[in-house]
């Protein structure tokens, strides 16, 4: 039994136990509990205290780690917002235990090295976090969560049908053992059945790439995030997107150890830009505050899969985009919620003088603005400039410029909407008092984006360069 | 066992498929739907009887238990608390669903001819018929409108996958086995909640009640 382990047994066991428990407040010291020993765990991972661990099943590699790490960070940010909420708003028992169940789940899939593994872990998050969707008991909740029930599991299923195909194509090499760990896999690659592995590779990138909220995939994405309470959208966008995006980087890293680099990242790139378009073409005139950052975020899933896709430098920006994009959406969403609380409505059009209204919070909303535009000198610029630069680095110029110009056409969407919201008239409504602990969560994730933009710590750069290795060519 | 008892497994698994696509009555479909289940999961026995590894026999059990016992029961319940019987008034009438059917049926055959495989599973019908069943089960949730029958493709789509799975040479182990039979369990489970809270919400299970979420 590796110590890793204990990543996804004690916040199963956590939410078993919560639901014992009486009191709102208890439960929340509990997922507390939960939230800083996980990201203490991972930490301690990143500097090397504890070991990566060498199970075939159950290990962690660059990639996984930085999965991880991001959703580490994201709940623990979004339980110190939880903790802000008044006391009757605390979260009741099943949210709480559904809540460390999802964390558990995520985390399971950083751990996979096992593909069917890997899946089973994916199908688990969906079932793990529709009931969080579901919370607020609306006909649009319902819907919502009923679409993201039906497509994310139909588009997982898809992905385990490619799963099957991949070891029906390195099948004949394997001579009766099971090919489907992702170290063998890898080592058999270079003898794969190459149509197979193609139609595998295609079959898990539309699967998890619906979850993944890759365009024309995305359907269920805007609506999930708009209809779900705040703090789970934060870990929808910042968190759970990554754990579908590992999915896609598992085949992509295998298909490049079979010479199929090229084929692939054809294919994740005619993905990507399409998320990029369908979002630019959403996000104009867009009316609902959640939908635009639902919006925004396949967005960025598209940036992930061009910047992967663009390999060497291109890699190295998608990995630490996975990181920044998620700290600065769940920041965006946790503000969200406030803008929700004090004007009752998430249309753009009713809400007018944030600034006024509550000073705090339009403060996080602009810088969060700035920091999601990719605008120095927060971390999402850097990981975005690498990004370019690995696109002009592969000789893909024209995707270059396709992607500067929707990046472009983003932006002025999105801060027209935002600054439309903060400014304006004022109505001499009174200001809402917030309190410190409302500023721990969005304002944390926001410094580390910032950190990460001004003085990046050498031990993350170092595990970014070498996740991005996983995926270069191999001769 | 010979090819020829497998053949024959794999024709009624087929004719199954469109059974429930050209069923109106949603108790039919989930019949069928279970009785598919439960022969797809005796076929792992079989394998078991010949070549000797009992974890398959253990496998082979749990998977006819849950498909065919324990996720119709759970959909029977989701099906009287609705109080609905047939599919009224489907996007693609049961007739013309069959005849697609057919047609997708014969495009898995040509697909999986294309792919040569080279994998012949238990016998030459195993591949292409696991494909046509996930082909089945997808045509099946975008025809209907009943939630219920949304939830019966997916499942016909997942006793293709299993079977799809079965044509493999070697073994996923034992534990991620049971972890894909538990999510399937779990996914039943949480859908047919959705479903009894959509019935509550609108009166009735018809999804394109659904329709307030939309762009523009």
């Amino acid at each position: 039994m590796t110590l890793l382990l204990l990543l996804c047994i004690l916040p199963v066991l956590l939410g078993g136990g919560v639901l014992a428990l009486r009191g709102p407040a208890a439960r929340w010291y509990v997922l507390l509990l939960a939230a800083v020993s996980n990201a203490a765990t991972a930490l301690a991972v990143l500097l090397g205290g504890i070991g990566r661990g060498t199970q075939r099943l159950f290990a962690i590699d660059d990639v996984a780690l930085i999965v991880l790490l991001a959703t580490a960070i994201v709940f623990l940010a979004v339980v110190l917002h939880i903790g802000t909420h008044r006391e009757r708003d605390k979260p009741e028992a099943l949210f709480t235990a559904c809540l460390l169940w999802f964390l558990a789940s995520m985390n399971l899939v950083a751990l996979a090295q096992h593909l069917a593994l890997l899946w089973v872990a994916i199908e688990t998050t969906t079932l793990a976090s529709a009931p969080l969707i579901y919370h607020h008991r609306s006909r649009r909740s319902l819907e919502a969560v009923w679409k993201y029930l039906l497509l994310c599991s139909v588009g997982i299923a898809i992905a385990l049908v490619g799963t099957l195909l991949l070891s029906f194509a390195v099948a004949r090499a394997a001579h009766g053992a099971d090919p489907l760990y992702l170290k063998s896999m890898l080592g058999m690659a270079a003898h794969a059945d190459l149509p197979l592995l193609r139609a595998g590779f295609l079959f898990m990138l539309v699967g998890y790439g619906t979850k993944m909220g890759l365009a024309p995939m995305h359907a269920w994405l805007p609506d999930a995030h708009s209809e779900a309470p705040s703090p789970v959208s934060a870990l929808l966008s910042g968190a759970l997107l990554n754990c579908a995006f590992l999915g896609v980087l598992r085949v992509f890293q295998v298909c490049s150890a079979a010479g199929l680099h090229d084929f692939a990242a054809g294919w994740l790139i005619t993905f990507g830009v399409i998320s990029l378009f369908v979002s630019a073409a959403l996000l104009v005139q867009q009316r609902d505050y959640k939908r635009m950052l639902a919006f925004s975020s396949i967005e960025h899933m598209g940036l992930l899969a061009v910047g992967t896709a663009a390999g060497g430098l291109g890699a190295q920006g998608a990995m630490l985009h996975m990181l920044t994009h998620g700290f600065t959406k769940g920041s965006l969403f946790l503000t969200a919620g406030n803008i929700l609380q004090h004007y009752g409505t998430k249309q753009v059009n009713k809400v007018r003088a944030l600034l006024e209204r509550a000073p705090r919070d339009a403060f996080f909303w602009i810088v969060g603005l700035i920091a999601i535009s990719g605008i120095p000198p927060f971390g999402t610029f850097l990981s975005e400039f690498l990004i370019i630069r690995g696109l002009f680095d592969a000789e893909r110029g024209l995707v270059a410029g396709a992607v500067l110009v929707l990046l472009t056409l983003v932006f002025a969407a999105m801060s027209s909407i935002m600054l439309r919201m903060t400014f304006g008239p004022s109505r001499h409504e009174r200001a809402v008092r917030s309190s410190l602990w409302q500023w721990a969560g969005t304002g944390g994730l926001l410094a580390v984006v910032l950190l990460l933009g001004v003085q990046p710590p050498h031990a993350l750069m170092d595990l970014v360069a070498a996740a991005a290795q996983l995926f270069e060519v191999r001769p | 066992m010979n090819a020829a008892f497998f053949d024959g497994a794999f024709v009624l698994i087929l004719l199954l498929n469109l059974a429930t696509l050209g069923s109106s009555r949603i108790d039919t479909a989930i019949k069928a739907v279970a009785l598919q289940g439960a022969m797809s999961g005796l076929m792992p026995a079989t394998f078991a009887l010949r070549t000797g590894e009992w974890h398959l026999l253990a496998l082979s059990v749990a998977a006819m238990f849950i498909k065919g016992v324990i996720i119709p029961l759970m959909l029977f319940r989701a099906l009287r608390e609705a109080g609905v019987r047939r599919e009224a008034s489907p996007y693609l009438g049961f007739t013309s669903s069959v005849v697609v059917g057919t047609a997708l049926t014969i495009m898995c055959f040509a697909l999986s001819d294309a792919l040569g495989t080279g994998i012949m599973g238990a016998s030459r019908l195993h591949v292409p018929v696991a494909l046509s069943t996930i082909a089945a089960g997808a045509l099946l949730m975008v025809v209907r409108r009943k939630a219920v029958t949304q939830i019966v493709g997916y499942l016909l789509m997942e006793n293709g996958i299993f079977l799809l799975s079965l044509a493999l040479p070697a073994d996923v182990p034992a534990p991620i086995e049971v972890g894909i039979l538990l999510d399937l369990i779990v996914a039943v489970f949480v859908m047919g909640i959705a479903v009894f809270h959509i019935n509550r919400e609108f009166d009735s299970m018809a999804v394109h009640n659904l329709g307030e979420l939309k762009e523009l």
